[in-house]
């Protein structure tokens, strides 16, 4: 924790008095700095001190203050709409993901009952490591933007407590459009594992856990869907697959009977979705997107904001 | 722990701005690093979507097959594809289709000098799909306005490093490219308004 940190901090409480008392920043920074220096005091326990200090001086309330004390808006993910806010978060780790920058510490999803926002953790800011699956409460974040889509930074000015509470995420949506460029493998006229609780997707006959079973005819696709900018990867069930190409588990199974090759499930399915732009909503899981719903995205199209859009330029 | 995924997105782009796309490189020495076309406009593609009319298609191999397609734009441009036994699927959608037909490629950029010099840019298709009329008018819409967007950016004074190499590598004014996709839009327009005469 360096002099800047407890400066900012300093100076966000200070702004929380401005009205009340008569204070100056370097005073709150004195009292900051005492606490963290001297007292080894961690530095959301000391700005939770100070502040019920000058809540005692100003014969405040907490609830006074609003945002239980930490001077932003505690927001639920839901909530989160626009860029460079400073808020407060209650959330659970859902996912880690790969940082794929050194100057990343830790990327992830967090989720509370609303949903699930993707947060990025600076290496330099030093902070201690989010574990999958607990809850924290987490102080001075700020939200950004990228493409229409929100995530949180955590960066030297965030506090986290991790929390002793079970958290039920919320499934939160997202719509993509774009076109169908690909369809991954394991897609079409799949067997799962019979096991119970075990639904996983049979290699040749085998389930990575159970070995050699009886599987079960199911249907499904992995495809990917691409904008030009953002590629996303989506998985059809059994209903969205039937009602996507048309074609019944039913017809699938005699299809792949006829031709005693599953395979050409997947290459019908080819045929009858790739390369066309759909539009898709469900819940995110991982880097997967469940689909809920499908439409394809077909009829008259206007070219005319487009084309004002070109000659502006 | 799941990783974040790293498929390369598929650029929107008209053949006349993907045929001017000579120059292409790698980001890293690795043998199975991508290699990436620079479109002139300033962005990197190591993977297009494309949509049009197959106008023409044609076996062109010596010992084994290899096809070549023409797809035409509603601009005029044309993309020249070619599938051989590295691509079965794509290949023989080529040997089967019969043009005129609307289709919609995915494929990876390729460039490839003539005995007198010149680059010529091509697609290896990933897949080829036959699509209709309507999936390639609103390709045509979101094509333009990759374009225009591309441009915008290659013309705001801080350019990133696409940008940056564009201008160095290439001599070619994006105005061409602002012109290809106003001439794509307008032939939109003249199609809807002969189906309401």
């Amino acid at each position: 924790m360096t002099e800047s940190d407890l400066q900012t901090h300093a100076t966000e409480i200070h702004e929380q008095f401005s009205d009340q008392l008569d204070i100056s920043v370097d005073e709150v920074q004195d009292r900051l700095e005492t606490l963290v220096n001297e007292y080894k005091v961690p530095t959301s326990e000391a700005r939770r001190s100070v502040v019920n200090t000058y809540l005692d001086e100003a014969g405040m309330e907490r609830d006074d203050l609003g945002g239980g004390g930490g001077g932003n808006d505690r927001v639920e993910v839901s909530d989160i709409d626009s860029p460079e806010e400073w808020i407060d978060l209650t959330a659970k780790v859902v996912d880690l993901w790969e940082a794929n920058s050194d100057a990343v510490a830790q990327v992830g999803l967090l989720g509370d009952e609303t949903g699930t926002v993707k947060f990025t953790k600076w290496s330099k800011s030093d902070l201690p490591a989010l574990e999958e699956g607990e809850v924290y409460d987490l102080r001075n974040v700020v939200t950004d933007e990228y493409q229409g889509r929100f995530s949180v930074k955590l960066n030297r000015t965030t506090t986290i407590e991790q929390l002793d509470e079970e958290m039920e995420v919320g499934e939160d949506d997202v719509e993509i459009e774009g076109a169908l460029v690909d369809i991954q493998s394991d897609s079409g006229l799949i067997k799962r594992c019979p096991e119970e609780d075990c639904t996983r997707v049979l290699q040749n006959g085998r389930c990575s856990e159970h070995g050699e079973v009886e599987g079960e005819f199911d249907l499904r696709i992995k495809a990917v869907i691409d904008d030009g900018n953002d590629v996303h990867e989506v998985i059809f069930d059994r209903d969205l697959t039937e009602e996507l190409t048309g074609i019944t588990l039913d017809e699938a199974q005699e299809m792949a009977m006829d031709a005693l090759d599953t395979s050409v499930v997947a290459d019908e399915m080819h045929e009858q979705i790739l390369g066309r732009y759909y539009r898709i909503t469900g819940p995110t899981y991982g880097r997967y997107v469940l689909a809920d719903e499908v439409s394809r995205l077909q009829g008259e199209v206007d070219p005319d904001a487009v084309l004002i859009k070109a000659r502006s330029i | 722990m799941s990783s974040v995924p790293t498929r390369e997105v598929a650029r929107r782009v008209f053949a006349r701005e993907f045929n001017d796309a000579t120059y292409t490189f790698k980001e890293s020495d690795d043998d199975r690093a991508p290699v990436y076309a620079l479109l002139p406009t300033g962005q990197r593609a190591n993977r297009i979507f494309i949509v049009g009319t197959l106008t023409e298609t044609q076996d062109v191999g010596e010992d084994s097959e290899y096809w070549q397609g023409r797809i035409v734009g509603p601009n005029g441009g044309t993309f020249f594809t070619y599938a051989g036994q590295y691509q079965p699927d794509a290949a023989s959608m080529l040997r089967e289709l019969e043009p005129p037909a609307y289709v919609a490629v995915v494929g990876k950029p390729r460039t490839y000098e003539t005995d007198d010099g010149e680059v010529n840019v091509s697609v290896r298709p990933e897949s080829i799909t036959e699509v209709d009329e309507s999936t390639r008018d609103r390709w045509v819409i979101e094509t333009a306005e990759r374009t225009i967007d591309r441009i915008k950016h290659y013309q705001e004074a801080e350019a990133d490093e696409y940008v940056e190499m564009a201008r160095e590598e290439y001599d070619l004014p994006v105005e061409n490219y602002k012109r290809a996709a106003i001439e794509a839009l307008e032939s939109l327009e003249a199609e809807s308004e002969a189906t309401a005469d």
